[in-house]
């Protein structure tokens, strides 16, 4: 009885709490190599089932429960040639092979369809096959990106091996400005931090700051927790999160229990000011090399690209149509639109948005990762600069080796549209709408 | 059943080596030779058609930041790397490596090794002998049982050949 009431005292991070559920525990520490059941595993067409599929062949296995396997196709969407086209079909005969019902084909980026079709939920314990998958953390699920062989592992066993990770705590206070996002927000914290700065050990972001966002705003920065090296990136679950999840026809279910304990301990507490951000433009060739879009040349860039998980969710879409409507984009460059899911190109037709951006001269493209994994439409040219509102900036990541790639909100990007050049969309917003 | 590694010659690189850079996008969907034949040209063309069996990759920070795509571990053991000694690696490729038979050493050393450098690791011990200068450095241990992992051929060989036992 004394141990009971002793174990029970333990104080918990939030993601030693879901990770000692998944682990069927009553609590876990960091630094502790758990085994964890694991409640959700997402695939896409890239490292899912052109991979697994002969892995779990080798081994004669079967898939453990095809009822908690999310099967999306976005990376080579939509085929652009005989290898891609294979590569999708071959997702598509495997999704029916193996019965496996949340398949989603060409529905959108995967980060974005798993919470927009009510996927995720506080507590859950998800693993995806790609490196972006830290966004599920804004819904208060612990979800992480791992290759193919280790999704092999889960998908024959439904279990995955977990070191306990320390909580890194950044803590947001105020109110973001006018024209500035959760994405400059990423990208301060890539530059504070560097790339390694999350250590494969779980962020959490907090403070009154989250409050003021919303769900997608919030999503952005799990997301891009990838960038911090960080396992994941999570967000306690609040109102506004249950509901999001109800809305997308999911479950909240008993989401007030799912917050850290206050006084539970963390590797490092920083805490940093909203309101006194500026927008943050991201240099070639790394997120790291952010800074404010004050001290930011000039730079004439032939392309801006608003695509990804990270920068073309719905809220992003709308940002870019606050800066776009009534105005036309600059003679010198081109603006290119991937939404980042089918519900959001209909959501954004449906409001009006999209027809801000077409009518400024907008792109549209498919909606899959594109471009920003140098997979589809939308890549660059040797010596060719643009201006994205993906995640990442390597070095030949959007085309060619010898192209150069500058990161910024959607705002950001909509208003280097406008100027041709790189531009703080502040000025523009404050203007209001182009004649 | 001895780890050692003979003696490799050396490719050395920077901080942050990542997976764009060991397994571009745009051949992903190709063939892995082809994609193999692509690895680290953006930062040295030549690598991919000179490297040797049994050389080594040597960094800084962050090595295989990036995509969670095993592609990025799976070309260097194609091309014949045996192992990645860097100050750090990303998470992810981090577990790829060894999953995909190719050992990954934490080493704060890296500045005691240069490009074409001899050296020989012993994974286990935690040791580097680099036979170039005559010093002896040292890396993160290798628990056994990633060591047996990386001896297989990768995890599914690995799991392949203790299934069959079991069986």
């Amino acid at each position: 009885m004394a141990d009971q009431v002793l174990q029970t005292a333990v104080s918990q991070t939030l993601a030693e709490k879901i990770i000692a559920q998944a682990a069927g525990l009553s609590t876990v520490a960091a630094g502790e190599i758990v085994t964890c059941n694991v409640d959700l595993a997402m695939i896409h067409d890239s490292g899912g089932p052109r991979r697994v599929k002969p892995m779990l062949e080798r081994l004669g296995v079967q898939v453990w429960d095809p009822t908690k396997i999310v099967l999306v196709s976005d990376h080579y969407v939509p085929a652009f040639d005989a290898q891609s086209a294979a590569i999708l079909k071959l997702t598509r005969d495997w999704a029916r092979d193996q019965e496996i019902e949340k398949f989603y084909d060409q529905q959108g980026i995967c980060h974005v369809v798993l919470p927009e079709r009510g996927h995720l939920a506080p507590g859950m314990f998800v693993v995806g096959g790609d490196s972006h998958s830290p966004t599920g953390g804004a819904y208060g699920a612990y979800m992480f990106g791992v290759g193919a062989t280790d999704m092999a592992g889960v998908l024959a066993t439904g279990e995955t091996w977990i070191k306990v990770p320390e909580t890194i705590l950044l803590r947001w206070h105020g109110s973001l400005g006018e024209g500035v996002t959760a994405k400059d927000m990423m990208l301060k914290l890539c530059a504070t931090l560097g790339m390694d700065g999350g250590d494969y050990q779980a962020i959490e972001y907090s403070g009154a700051t989250l409050a003021g966002l919303s769900m997608q705003e919030r999503m952005t920065l799990s997301n891009m927790a990838a960038e911090l090296g960080a396992q994941t990136g999570l967000i306690g679950p609040d109102q506004i999160t249950a509901e999001a999840i109800s809305d997308a026809g999911g479950d909240p279910g008993d989401w007030e229990k799912w917050s850290g304990d206050e006084d539970a301990t963390y590797r490092a507490i920083h805490d940093f000011d909203a309101a006194e951000l500026p927008p943050q433009i991201a240099a070639p060739h790394s997120p790291a090399n952010a800074g404010s879009v004050e001290d930011v040349e000039k730079v004439a860039v032939d392309q801006c690209y608003i695509g990804a998980c990270t920068g073309a969710k719905l809220v992003d879409l709308h940002a870019a149509a606050r800066v776009l409507k009534g105005r036309k984009v600059a003679s010198n460059t081109r603006l290119m639109i991937a939404p980042a899911s089918t519900r959001t190109t209909a959501a954004a037709a449906a409001d009006g948005s999209l027809a801000a951006l077409t009518e400024a001269g907008a792109i549209l493209l498919p909606s899959g990762c594109g471009a920003c994994a140098g997979y589809g439409a939308g890549v660059l040219a040797e010596g060719e600069v643009c201006m994205a509102s993906i995640a990442r900036n390597f070095k030949g990541r959007m085309g060619s080796r010898e192209s150069f790639v500058y990161l910024g909100s959607p705002y950001s990007v909509a208003a280097t549209a406008v100027m041709g050049h790189i531009a703080d969309p502040r000025p523009l917003l404050a203007e209001g709408s182009g004649s | 059943m001895s780890n050692d590694l003979t003696a490799g010659s050396v490719w050395k690189y920077g901080d942050g080596v990542d997976t764009d850079l060991l397994a571009p996008g745009a051949y992903m969907k190709g063939a892995m030779e082809g994609l193999a034949s692509h690895c680290l040209e953006a930062i040295d063309p030549g690598f991919a058609s000179q490297v040797k069996s049994g050389d080594v990759v040597v960094a800084g920070k962050n090595f295989g930041i990036g995509s969670s795509r095993e592609q990025a571990a799976e070309v260097l053991r194609m091309l014949g790397v045996t192992a990645v000694i860097a100050r750090s690696f990303g998470g992810i490729f981090y577990r790829n490596a060894f999953n995909l038979g190719l050992y990954a050493l934490v080493s704060e050393d890296v500045e005691h090794i240069e490009k074409d450098h001899r050296i020989s690791i012993d994974p286990l011990a935690g040791r580097i002998v680099n036979e170039t200068t005559g010093e002896t450095l040292a890396c993160e241990k290798v628990p056994e049982h990633l060591a047996a992992i990386v001896a297989a051929g990768g995890l599914i060989p690995h799991l392949e050949k203790t299934l069959r036992k079991i069986l």
